[in-house]
């Protein structure tokens, strides 16, 4: 079976500094794979390669088994590949419920009948579906920028979705989220994993969210892949403990 | 927006068409003149809040396309070229050249961006200015016909006020559909957040080319219109002033709200002649009369509207929520 997401060898330096240095790892369908490790171990700019906002220095990108290395992120996004972004990326002055149409709209037919087309690009009900799934109801219609923090990494979460994407980065989608509502983030990204096939690569530094969330999780250090395995693995594995569980 | 001030609205709109339409009945050939000129310079406004409001792209070029589409109409009608087959013409250029000054937005942004189409506009002048085969220079064009239409002749400043107030509606009918539709949200996401807008599969180049072509067009049919309206086209009125005049307006009016071009031209057009009794003080008065606005709310007339909507709704949605608490309260 071809994976969903092959990364071969890829590279990145900034002058001097090689941020990713010869990463390699697949993905299959349906998978949940976790990447950890310290800050400045090159995650964020391992996920920039593969999504196009930054182009490798080297080494290759494949979707679906083709060669997408190098394409801009909106064409990406169009094969089917989204993202959530470490920091919060949601459009303040949008309702929510405009927040997802937006997110799902180009998806929908070519920019000449979407003029045409209806205001909401026939996204409506998909938006609100997925409000309801997110338990964002009672915020349909506020701006996304008076929402609280954590509402906004729902809101962030749900807007990847919105276009039926095959693979999903999700960059630390639990950083500064409370307890009562991580629990409820991550049973709604089980779920859209089991209904969709949806696969998934989570950055986290919340240990226990990605031990209990991933199939398999992947350590960084200094640019390099330190270990790949299950979590239970991963947790006994004496080089990550030195690298970054700690003793 | 709740039923009853929705229909609060639409009478308002009926009373402001209405009188718009009425009103001027009454008015002399200057007062025409100037109304006629508040609708033109509300289309390329407009076009500029396009640009500028909504799709977050600074534009000091703005002027430069009201002049490209008033050279294109007076040298063509001048040339026995029905106004309309001119528009047409205009609409195309402008389409073209706006086109292409957006590629320059997709490298540099803000000030950067206001530089460059600062450049642009200076060279429009010296093309309008110094391309006497093309413009006849600084004698301009004179004797520019009025239209036209369906039979009806616009000779008159009444008929010809009713043409530019016309195609406003038009336009705005236009630009109203596209903001509501998925390229609006698209142009507003390009503003607040490009980055992820990519991400969402939004192509930010080619959204902002075209806000950049679209904001554009809008200004050359305000200078098809304008034309015909004076008669007579020279250099000077295209020159950066007008650019920044026409920024003005946006800002003053409420940046990226669909309304607000209209109170900016107004008060850009209107204002200064209401001023006049203050006779050598009146452009004083005008700066200081922008510059307070401007402090007391940097998003314009229609931002103090919005603010005061908001913290309504505020009230409205804490009020409820004491009402559940309570209610929640007297059940336990």
């Amino acid at each position: 079976m071809t994976a969903v997401l092959d990364v071969r060898d890829v590279k990145k330096s900034f002058g001097g500094i090689t941020a990713v240095d010869g990463v390699s790892f697949d993905v299959q369908e349906g998978e949940i794979l976790g990447l950890i490790g310290p800050n400045g171990c090159g995650k964020s700019t391992l996920f920039n390669c593969i999504l196009g906002q930054l182009t490798p220095s080297g080494g290759e990108v494949r979707v679906d088994g083709k060669l997408v290395t190098g394409q801009r992120p909106a064409e990406l996004n169009r094969l089917g590949v989204s993202r959530t972004f470490q920091l919060l990326q949601v459009f303040p002055k949008l309702s929510v419920r405009d927040n997802l149409i937006l997110a799902g709209q180009e998806h929908r037919g070519s920019m000449l009948s979407r003029l045409f087309g209806p205001s909401d690009a026939g996204l409506t009900a998909t938006a609100d579906q997925m409000i309801g799934f997110f338990k964002l109801e009672h915020l349909a219609n506020e701006p996304a920028g008076g929402l609280s923090y954590g509402q906004q990494k729902l809101l962030d979460a749900a807007m990847a979705f919105m276009g039926g994407p095959r693979l999903v980065l999700l960059d630390e989608p639990a950083g500064g989220v409370n307890p009562t509502m991580l629990g409820d983030l991550k049973e709604r990204l089980i779920a859209i994993n089991r209904e969709r096939r949806a696969t998934f690569v989570v950055i986290e530094h919340n240990m226990e969210f990605v031990m209990s969330l991933c199939s398999r999780v992947m350590v960084m250090a200094e640019g390099k892949v330190l270990a790949i395995g299950k979590p239970d693995e991963i947790r006994a594995n004496p080089a990550v403990i030195e690298a970054y569980l700690g003793h | 927006m709740s039923k009853h001030g929705r229909l609060l609205l639409a009478a308002l709109a009926i009373v402001v068409i209405g009188g718009l339409i009425i009103v001027p009945m009454n008015f002399n050939r200057y007062g025409l003149y100037i109304l006629s000129q508040w609708a033109v310079m509300t289309i390329a406004a407009m076009g500029l809040n396009l640009t500028l409001g909504y799709a977050g792209q600074v534009s000091l070029a703005q002027g430069a396309f009201v002049g490209i589409g008033a050279y294109g109409a007076a040298i063509l009608t001048t040339h026995g070229w029905p106004l309309i087959a001119s528009l047409g013409l205009v609409i195309v250029i402008c389409f073209i050249v706006g086109w292409l000054l957006g590629y320059p937005a997709l490298r540099v942004q803000h000030h950067y961006l206001a530089f460059v189409t600062l450049a642009f506009s200076t060279l429009m002048f010296l093309v309008f200015r110094n391309e006497s085969w093309l413009t006849n220079g600084i004698y301009g064009i004179s004797n520019i016909p009025r239209p036209e239409i369906l039979g009806f002749p616009t000779r008159k400043p009444l008929p010809f006020y009713y043409l530019c107030l016309g195609s406003l509606a038009l336009v705005t009918l236009a630009m109203w559909w596209l903001i509501r539709s998925p390229w609006g949200r698209a142009f507003m996401a390009l503003r607040e957040n490009p980055i992820r807008a990519q991400s969402l599969g939004i192509d930010t180049r080619r959204y902002t080319l075209m806000a950049f072509a679209i904001g554009s067009v809008l200004g050359g049919i305000a200078g098809v219109l304008y034309a015909p309206l004076t008669q007579y086209v020279d250099p000077v009125p295209f020159n950066l002033q007008l650019s920044l005049d026409l920024l003005m307006m946006v800002i003053v009016g409420g940046s990226g709200f669909m309304f607000g071009p209209f109170l900016g031209a107004m008060i850009a057009v209107l204002l200064p002649e209401w001023l006049r009794v203050a006779e050598g003080y009146y452009l004083m008065l005008y700066a200081l009369a922008v510059i307070a606005l401007l402090i007391y709310s940097p998003t314009g007339i229609l931002g103090i509207l919005d603010r005061y909507l908001g913290s309504r709704r505020t009230q409205a949605a804490s009020a409820l929520r004491a009402a559940a608490q309570s209610k929640l309260e007297a059940a336990q």
